[in-house]
């Protein structure tokens, strides 16, 4: 997960555009192949995918809300990275932060939805951190490895919330294992009725909603926490190298569980967006993979909030515009997966197999010039 | 006199095929997936037969996420597809929140019959009914007096097909005992075949020789193994004797596909309400066939066609596991 210091071999901006513009490049060449592969026009696709996902308010909006989602995934799993642990529980955690958003909406009579978002925070990320808690402090205290433990960890909340859902929660006599509705009162406004009053006409349908902003938010408090506090320094320090954590008087126990306390309760946010700002209800599969799919993000993005922002659009993207392309073509779903999939496999997990090209191609320029 | 008629039945068929060319149905398949070898599916075959008979069109999508529901309805209605068919429960709340902002358009939804809608044609299945005449089989085939039920994943749907089959075993064999398994709390229930394996290894194990599996994909690892063990299994929704001939018992039928065929086949102009496809509408029953001709006797085939009756004139009253979500029979 750690990414070693290789700034003299290439200047910054190739790091942090350059490599991600190659490998999203090289994904598209690929699913193009794949999309003439099976008889289908590529242009025509990306076309579909470009005006569905951006064309219009209604795109944005769609395309917005998956990134929200992506966006607190995202930098939950950056905060673990930069403390170099892998939390692959985002899935769990985010479940549970529903199960938090969900009691506080459910059972607490709220005058105004504002009162009741910051609850909700409240509550999600209380749950999603809890959720960690446990295996932070199993790798802190025991060294049972994280990514082993966090992915125990989704099972055992799917377990939870289908106990919730379909004996505790779920409304008598309904067929659907989900909560009831929320009240009206805890409705988060949606992009249509935040930017109505300012003029700007934005699509009613579209799921987009207030949790946009605290997503932001939370990318500007994650930056302002790793790199301008002494606790994101420690952090830092602990995930360059242990030892010399160590050496500098930083508990590697406090460290592990104050990092996957904020992964988690950052995970569980991303239930305020799609369980109160979509469903206004809480239904058995409202994480859907955001979870996992927060690690590509984390990957695509550097572990650096700004990264993370821009990498959740491009996921928001994908994931709308995939749904035009099910939509619109006959383009099998498997084969919108694959496309998507193509597209983290270059920037997640082949991301050497264009840094290591461009590395010797800046080196040798450099040595040309001097 | 007859020249007018045929002229006119002619523009009349000719009026029809170009209205139903105009709007296309469009299918919107439930989260797992068009070839689930379950439910879904049973959707895809009656849509299918509808395309081959008539030659039409639709569209139809498999969802991948929650936010896709209420979107692919909107994207269909506004594209003038008609009627658009759902299938799920699920795609009850999003259809409730849609359903009046297309008044013209018809909304057929598959496994929904509680919503306020004047354009949604609700089809509700018996399930519980055909699982109860299932459940009868397996009593009476049972020799070891232990019959077993394996459900996909634990949802009141599930109950609800495994308490109608724990009544009829019960009202067989009062002393009958009933061994339920759930394969799993995620959506990959729906699609384990080697957990379904396992269980039914389990249960034969407890004693169970026949085995009841309402469980979508896992069920072919439930037939399969019952059949490799020489034991009896009942297969669900689509006939299923056929996968292991003499050695499934009965499928429970569950006709989605008649459902959807017969909405496609009304196009725009299917009857809205709510209709509930139980025995009397043969919805839900057994499957009788060559294949498992030999495994049922005939005190089995009276039986079952006596409760069957009985049921229809109101005589059996099957408890639903929905009316207060507990079953008198079995518990899970």
């Amino acid at each position: 997960m750690e990414r070693p210091l290789k700034m003299d071999k290439m200047p910054k901006w190739a790091d942090v555009v350059l490599i991600p513009v190659i490998s999203l490049i090289l994904a598209a060449i690929l699913s193009a192949l794949v999309i003439v592969a099976i008889g289908e026009d590529p242009v025509e696709a990306v076309n579909l995918m470009v005006t569905g996902a951006l064309g219009s308010t209604y795109g944005w909006g769609y395309t917005l809300y998956y990134a929200t989602n992506f966006m607190f995934t995202g930098l939950a799993v950056a905060v673990a990275f930069h403390a170099r642990m892998f939390n692959i529980g985002g899935e769990g955690q985010a479940m549970l932060g529903g199960l938090g958003v969900a009691m506080v909406c459910l059972y607490v009579p709220w005058p105004h939805w504002s009162l009741a978002l910051l609850a909700a925070c409240a509550g999600a990320m209380i749950f999603g951190a809890a959720w960690a808690a446990v295996p932070a402090y199993l790798q802190a205290k025991r060294g049972s490895h994280i990514v082993i433990t966090t992915i125990m960890f989704n099972f055992i909340a799917a377990a939870v919330l289908n106990y919730m859902l379909v004996n505790v929660m779920r409304p008598q006599g309904s067929m659907d294992p989900a909560s009831a509705r929320f009240p009206e009162a805890v409705h988060l406004p949606t992009l249509h009725e935040l930017l109505a009053p300012i003029g700007i006409s934005f699509s009613k349908a579209a799921p987009a909603n207030v949790t946009l902003l605290v997503a932001i938010l939370a990318c500007f408090v994650v930056w302002a926490l790793i790199w301008r506090t002494r606790l994101g320094y420690e952090i830092r320090a602990y995930g360059h190298s242990e030892t010399g954590a160590l050496y500098a008087g930083i508990s590697p126990v406090k460290i592990t569980m104050i990092a996957m306390l904020i992964s988690g309760a950052l995970a569980g946010l991303m239930a305020t967006n799609n369980v109160m700002g979509e469903a206004e209800r809480l239904v058995l599969n409202s994480t859907e993979g955001a979870g996992f799919i927060g690690i590509a993000v984390a990957l695509m993005g550097r572990s650096h909030p700004f990264g993370v922002f821009l990498a959740a659009i491009l996921f928001g993207f994908l994931y709308q515009g995939g749904a035009e392309l099910a939509l619109w073509t006959s383009i099998p779903r498997e084969l919108i997966v694959v496309i998507q999939a193509l597209v983290i496999l270059f920037t997640g997990a082949l991301d050497n197999m264009v840094r290591m090209p461009l590395e010797k191609m800046f080196l040798a320029m450099r040595k040309g010039k001097a | 006199m007859t020249l007018m008629k045929s002229l006119m039945g002619a523009a009349a068929s000719l009026a029809l095929t170009a209205g139903a060319a105009l709007a296309e149905p469009a299918l919107i398949f439930d989260l797992g997936g068009k070839f689930d070898k379950s439910f879904n599916e049973a959707a895809h075959n009656g849509a299918s037969r509808w395309a081959e008979e008539t030659g039409g069109k639709y569209r139809e999508i498999e969802l991948q996420s929650e936010a896709q529901r209420e979107q692919a309805l909107r994207r269909f209605a506004e594209a003038g597809s008609n009627p658009v068919i759902t299938m799920g429960f699920a795609m009850a709340d999003p259809l409730s929140a849609v359903a009046a902002d297309y008044p013209d358009t018809k909304f057929v939804a598959v496994d929904v019959t509680w919503l306020d809608a004047p354009n949604v044609r609700q089809i509700g299945f018996a399930e519980h009914e055909g699982s109860y005449l299932v459940g009868m089989m397996a009593a009476m085939a049972s020799k070891s007096g232990t019959v077993g039920f394996i459900g996909g994943m634990d949802i009141p749907l599930i109950r609800h097909f495994g308490c109608g089959y724990a009544q009829g075993a019960k009202a067989v064999n009062p002393d009958v005992n009933i061994v339920a398994n759930m394969t799993g709390t995620t959506p990959s229930a729906w699609n384990d075949p080697v957990k379904g394996s396992e269980l039914t290894k389990a249960q034969i194990a407890q004693g169970a020789d026949v085995i009841y599996a309402a469980a979508g994909g896992t069920g072919v690892g439930v037939l399969q193994t019952a059949a490799d063990e020489g034991i009896l299994s009942i297969g669900v929704d689509s006939n299923q004797n056929h996968l292991h001939p003499g050695k499934v018992l009965t499928s429970m039928l569950k006709r989605v596909d008649v459902a959807v065929y017969d909405a496609m086949k009304a196009g725009a102009d299917v009857e809205t309400g709510v209709f509930t496809m139980g025995l009397a509408e043969e919805g839900v029953g057994v499957a009788m066939d060559d294949n498992n001709a030999s495994l049922v006797s005939d005190d089995m085939k009276g039986a079952v066609e006596t409760a069957r009756q009985d049921i229809i004139d109101g005589k059996t009253t099957v408890v639903s596991y929905y009316e207060n979500d507990s079953c008198p029979a079995v518990s899970f």
